[in-house]
């Protein structure tokens, strides 16, 4: 914890984001800007992706805040979208949530695309969250929870999900990543050894459908699966139900298989589509793309449960 | 000495419980004195199993209950007796169906029928007659304004002109001063353990202390209230005769102990409109005698679910005769007949028996429904299968609260009960003086616009100089908030010193107190309304920045807000410490200020769906609220500013402290039933979790709703579709087709979690 920045404690409370104005804060989200155009340019490298070879060359070229730029690289501040304490959606028990900022996704679906951009978060040192993990320690005891890393894609900043996590196992806090996978290379064995649990989010199971539904490739979402099979790390997958984008019978079978073919995997979860994301999109200005789409109806979900148990998978 | 001259108590046979009440049952001290608590420790079992043993309702149970249930829709045209003033005896019995009912016994001469108690106030009985539709008796009008003063124009006759204004402008709310104080739970269980000549013969005894003592006018007011005690037990004797029994002796089995049991509780509820007329802690000492019965092979385990199935269809049919400006307060005609199951013994065996359960299985076997307030005092080391029952039945009926048994326990001994929503007390040993609440929220603008009030300009509170900055400072708001507060509890005291003194002289709580030992702890339960909006509204003065906006007449009408601050309900200490710092301030401000008869001064921040009152009544905040916007309930944040789950939302209640606020702190959340799991076990376990994580927090009370906003939504259009759907509302449960209107948006609009 030796480079921790101190942004004002103000700024850094998770009840309100950042607000506008000129400051530190906004200095290093320009220096992200920059970096996430020139990672835009070369999207399909992984090694471009990595945020923290980025921030570091956005330093040198601004010469500005290197101690900042230098503690996110290092992973002990992330750019955090918010926080929630929440039951059963995010893993088992009560879980402290924490949705970090910046995905290269673009699902049609996605529900908060105001994840989307790492700039958009508000940068949150490691010891804050620490001390938030530690005033929940008996919650987590309780409830029979843990920390769980979502996003955005929490993968984007992998030098601080290493570093939580095993800070939490210090603790003794279970501990959960909630992925698309995309980034999946990105993670350190360091973090996977960390890793209770991984909530794989297979977005489709055909390669034509996932690069539809996010803009993204699916292989290296595969790749990451193979991976934590290897290791026998638990795994639930999840699969967004989307009326006329997803729910193809070929393509939640392609899902079906993959999530097959990992003994790891203890439970699938059908995540039905829903409409709620929809203001975020308005607000944010970006042409939704599902306007008018209806959630599942109960047939429909029911058929696609049906078709992963029917790979003998424990399915909600 | 021993109590009951009664030779054939004895410990060792088995029992023969035809002649002897207290066969069978381990000695102790409880013997040689009035002490109910004392013969539960000695004598009942604690329960570790599941609730896998209990029963489904007979056939006569189901029968019994649809003879009621058929009747419930007619109840809008209530039937009420408007000619005879209640007493005790003043009714002939009635019955539902007498050749079913096991437990008998009823308020009036028949069911759901109710009674006049003119003794509070003369014009609430005439305008709630005339409003439903009855003659008003001109003899007993000429009664009650001529000849037989009531309490409330006792209590007009003493008001100083402070308290009538902070009454007026609504800036002290609901006070019990034109209908009964309720709060406080008569130890009905005496009389089936002892027997009522017993009860006369201590009753007797603590009048010869009295009488030792020189007639002051304390000790007069002693011996006057005592021998009203000994008269209202002879008439409840009386009473029982009149159904055919003879309760002057000691309950001989379980059906008795439960039969004498009730028969106390409508004596307190015939003659007593209390809007609180709360049961107690009954469950174990209950348990003692079907535990005897059912070894003793006189009592199956489906008979003793028949004696608690009808016991509890009695206490679902209380009623009383109320205005309905007073249902727009405290809506849904509610009793609070709180009953309150488990917690643990001093001794660290827990109480939860199998009676516990079978009280929770009365809302499977009969539907769920408001009442009795089923309360489970909780604790993280009860026992696994109650544990799990208790968030099933959440679940299942959402009609069950949740109290921290730590709490109370540590503070009040391990015979409390609660009392209302959640305020506890030990049972027979304490009662409160109950005082509605204060808003805070009021006073606080009362304080930016030196006294004057934002709605009226009227000048309510002493004239201060009103707050003239552009932007509202900090610490001058603080300054101001406190002088405000400082007034608004000395008026507030004096409210409730009028109120008492006059409670107990004209509509004495005979019966109940009866049921009291002669010297009891009296608590005088200030409450507070509009936490979360006082709370926010400073936070966003100290970190937003607020200037106020003033009409003509200099008046600050409303208020604009540049800035983010941080809301009440997100675990963030800046504001929570305000919210905790305001309890902690205005409870010592209330404590300088002596209290009638020594009440010990308590607080409450619980609102019950009197939040909605009180916003209406309130103007814009610097908050952002807008003027008549209903307060969050009780301790709650306000709608949809706890954005970060809804146990963070939790953890910012569980901060205020309950010493400073012992009457009890009240939390509802209501959540999707999907949220809490994707299988029935899976949301047990979370809900267990949720309870447990809460209480070891320090949380005292919470209220679950397990609902979909569908449903809701749904009841408020096809309200015939929804009789039984029950809800919880800051400490009590409500039939939810019952509310206003406006209650139902309110209810709907508060924070849906959907998941927590």
């Amino acid at each position: 914890m030796s480079a921790v920045v101190n942004l004002g404690a103000h700024r850094l409370g998770p009840v309100k984001r950042v607000t506008d104005g000129p400051s530190k804060a906004d200095a290093i989200r320009r220096a992200m800007r920059a970096a996430s155009v020139a990672r835009a340019s070369t999207a399909d490298d992984l090694h471009q992706l990595d945020l923290t070879c980025a921030a570091s060359s956005a330093a040198a070229a601004t010469d500005l805040h290197h101690q900042e730029l230098e503690a996110i690289r290092d992973g002990t501040v992330a750019s955090v979208h918010s926080w929630e304490l929440v039951t059963s959606v995010d893993g088992p028990g009560t879980r402290l949530t924490y949705f970090l900022s910046g995905c290269l996704l673009r699902c049609q679906y996605c529900h908060n695309p105001d994840t989307w951009k790492m700039r958009n978060g508000a940068l949150t040192s490691m010891n804050d969250v620490l001390a938030r993990i530690r005033r929940y320690r008996a919650v987590f005891a309780a409830t029979g929870g843990g920390v769980t890393l979502s996003g955005g894609e929490p993968l984007l900043q992998p030098a601080f999900v290493a570093r939580l996590f095993a800070e939490c196992h210090e603790l003794g806090v279970h501990t959960t990543l909630d992925t698309s996978g995309y980034l999946g290379a990105s993670a350190t064995d360091e973090l996977l050894e960390n890793a209770d649990l991984v909530l794989l989010d297979v977005k489709s199971g055909l390669p034509d459908t996932y690069r539809e539904v996010t803009g993204r490739e699916l292989a290296p979402t595969i790749a990451f699966g193979d991976r934590l099979r290897e290791r026998g790390i638990n795994v639930w997958v999840r699969f967004v139900l989307v009326p006329g984008l997803t729910d193809a019978v070929d393509n939640v079978d392609a899902v079906a298989e993959i999530a097959a073919r990992w003994p790891n995997v203890t439970r699938v979860e059908m995540l039905p589509f829903h409409q709620m994301g929809a203001d975020t999109w308005n607000r944010l200005a970006i042409p939704y793309p599902l306007h008018g789409v209806l959630p599942p109806d109960a047939a429909l979900q029911e058929r696609v449960r049906a078709q992963f148990r029917g790979h003998g998978l424990v399915t909600f | 000495m021993t109590l009951l001259d009664n030779p054939r108590a004895t410990t060792t046979d088995a029992p023969t419980s035809a002649i002897n009440g207290w066969a069978g049952f381990t000695a102790g001290p409880w013997q040689h004195g009035i002490d109910v608590q004392d013969f539960i420790q000695h004598n009942y079992t604690p329960f570790t199993g599941d609730a896998s043993f209990l029963t489904g309702a007979t056939e006569r149970t189901l029968a019994l209950w649809a003879r009621l249930s058929e009747m419930f829709p007619r109840e809008r045209a209530l039937d009420v007796d408007p000619s005879t003033p209640a007493s005790i005896t003043a009714h002939a019995p009635g019955c539902t169906d007498q050749s079913i009912e096991i437990i008998v016994g009823l308020q009036t001469d028949a069911p759901l029928k109710r009674a006049i108690m003119p003794f509070g106030g003369w014009r609430m009985v005439a305008t709630s007659l005339e409003t439903y539709g009855y003659p008003v008796s001109s003899e007993l009008e000429t009664i009650f304004t001529k000849y037989r003063k009531t309490h409330i124009d006792g209590v007009f006759d003493v008001y100083p002109p402070a308290v009538k204004r902070a009454r007026h402008s609504h800036l002290i709310t609901g006070l019990p001063d034109a209908y009964g104080r309720g709060r406080m739970i008569g130890d009905y269980r005496r009389v089936a353990l002892y027997g009522v000549t017993a009860l006369i013969a201590a009753k007797k005894l603590e009048r010869t202390a009295l009488d030792a003592q020189p007639s002051t006018e304390e000790i007069i007011r002693s011996r006057e209230e005592n021998a009203e005690q000994v008269r209202a037990l002879k008439e409840l004797v009386q009473m029982a005769a009149h159904y055919g029994f003879d309760v002057t002796q000691p309950a001989r089995t379980a059906t008795e102990a439960v039969q004498w049991l009730y028969f106390a509780y409508p004596g307190a509820v015939k003659e007593q409109n209390g809007p609180a007329m709360s049961f107690g802690r009954n469950s174990a000492f209950l348990d003692i005698y079907m535990e005897r019965d059912l070894a003793a092979g006189i009592l199956t385990e489906s008979q003793a679910q028949e004696l608690i199935d009808d016991l509890v269809i009695k206490l679902r049919i209380v009623r009383f005769l109320r205005t309905p400006e007073y249902d727009q307060l405290f809506s849904g005609d509610p009793t609070w007949v709180t009953e309150s199951l488990g917690g643990i013994g001093l001794d660290g065996r827990n109480h939860v028996v199998k009676s516990a359960f079978r009280f929770l299985q009365t809302l499977y076997n009969l539907g769920p429904a408001p009442e009795p307030n089923l309360t489970v005092l909780w604790s993280d080391t009860l026992p696994d299968g109650f544990k799990r029952f208790c968030p099933q039945v959440s679940i299942d009926t959402s009609a069950i609260q949740y109290q921290s048994e730590d709490l109370i326990r540590a503070a009040w001994g391990d015979d409390a009960a609660i009392a209302c929503c959640v305020s506890p007390m030990g049972v027979g040993k304490q009662m409160q003086f109950f005082g509605a609440r204060a808003n805070v929220v009021k006073a606080l603008l009362y304080a930016i616009n030196g006294g004057r009030d934002e709605l009226t300009g009227e000048q309510i509170a002493p004239v201060t100089a009103p707050l003239d900055s552009d932007v509202l400072d900090y610490d001058t708001v603080w300054a101001a908030y406190l002088a405000s507060l400082e007034w608004l509890a000395a008026t507030y005291v004096d409210a409730l010193n009028c109120i008492h003194y006059m409670h107990d002289k004209y509509a004495y709580e005979r019966l109940e107190m009866a049921l009291h030992d002669g010297t009891i702890l009296r608590t005088m339960a200030c409450g507070i309304a509009g936490l979360s909006v006082a709370a926010d509204s400073l936070a966003a003065i100290k970190y937003a920045t607020v200037r106020p906006v003033r009409d003509a007449s200099g008046l600050v009408v409303d208020y604009t807000i540049d800035g983010d601050y941080p809301a009440f309900g997100n675990d963030d200490d800046r504001v929570d410490a305000i919210a905790v710092t305001i309890v902690e301030t205005f409870m010592a401000m209330i404590r300088q200020y002596p209290a009638y008869r020594n009440a010990v001064h308590t607080q409450s921040v619980l609102t019950i769906t009197s939040n909605v009152v009180y916003g209406k009544k309130t103007g814009n905040t610097p908050d952002g609220r807008r003027a008549g916007a209903p307060f969050a309930p009780g301790a709650n944040p306000m709608n949809g500013r706890d954005s970060h789950g809804m146990l963070a939302s939790a953890l910012s209640v569980a901060k205020l402290p309950y010493s400073e606020a012992q009457d009890g702190i009240s939390l509802t959340n209501t959540v999707v039933p999907t949220g809490l799991g994707r299988t029935p076990a899976e949301q047990v376990t979370n809900l267990v979790g949720l309870i447990d994580a809460y209480t070891l927090s320090h949380g005292y009370h919470l209220n679950i709703n397990v609902l979909n906003r569908e449903t809701l939504e749904d009841a408020m259009e096809h309200t015939e579709n929804y009789p039984q759907l029950t809800i919880r509302v800051s400490g009590y449960v409500v039939n939810f087709v019952r509310l206003t209107r406006e209650q139902q948006r309110d209810v709907i609009s508060r924070t849906f979690h959907t998941s927590v």
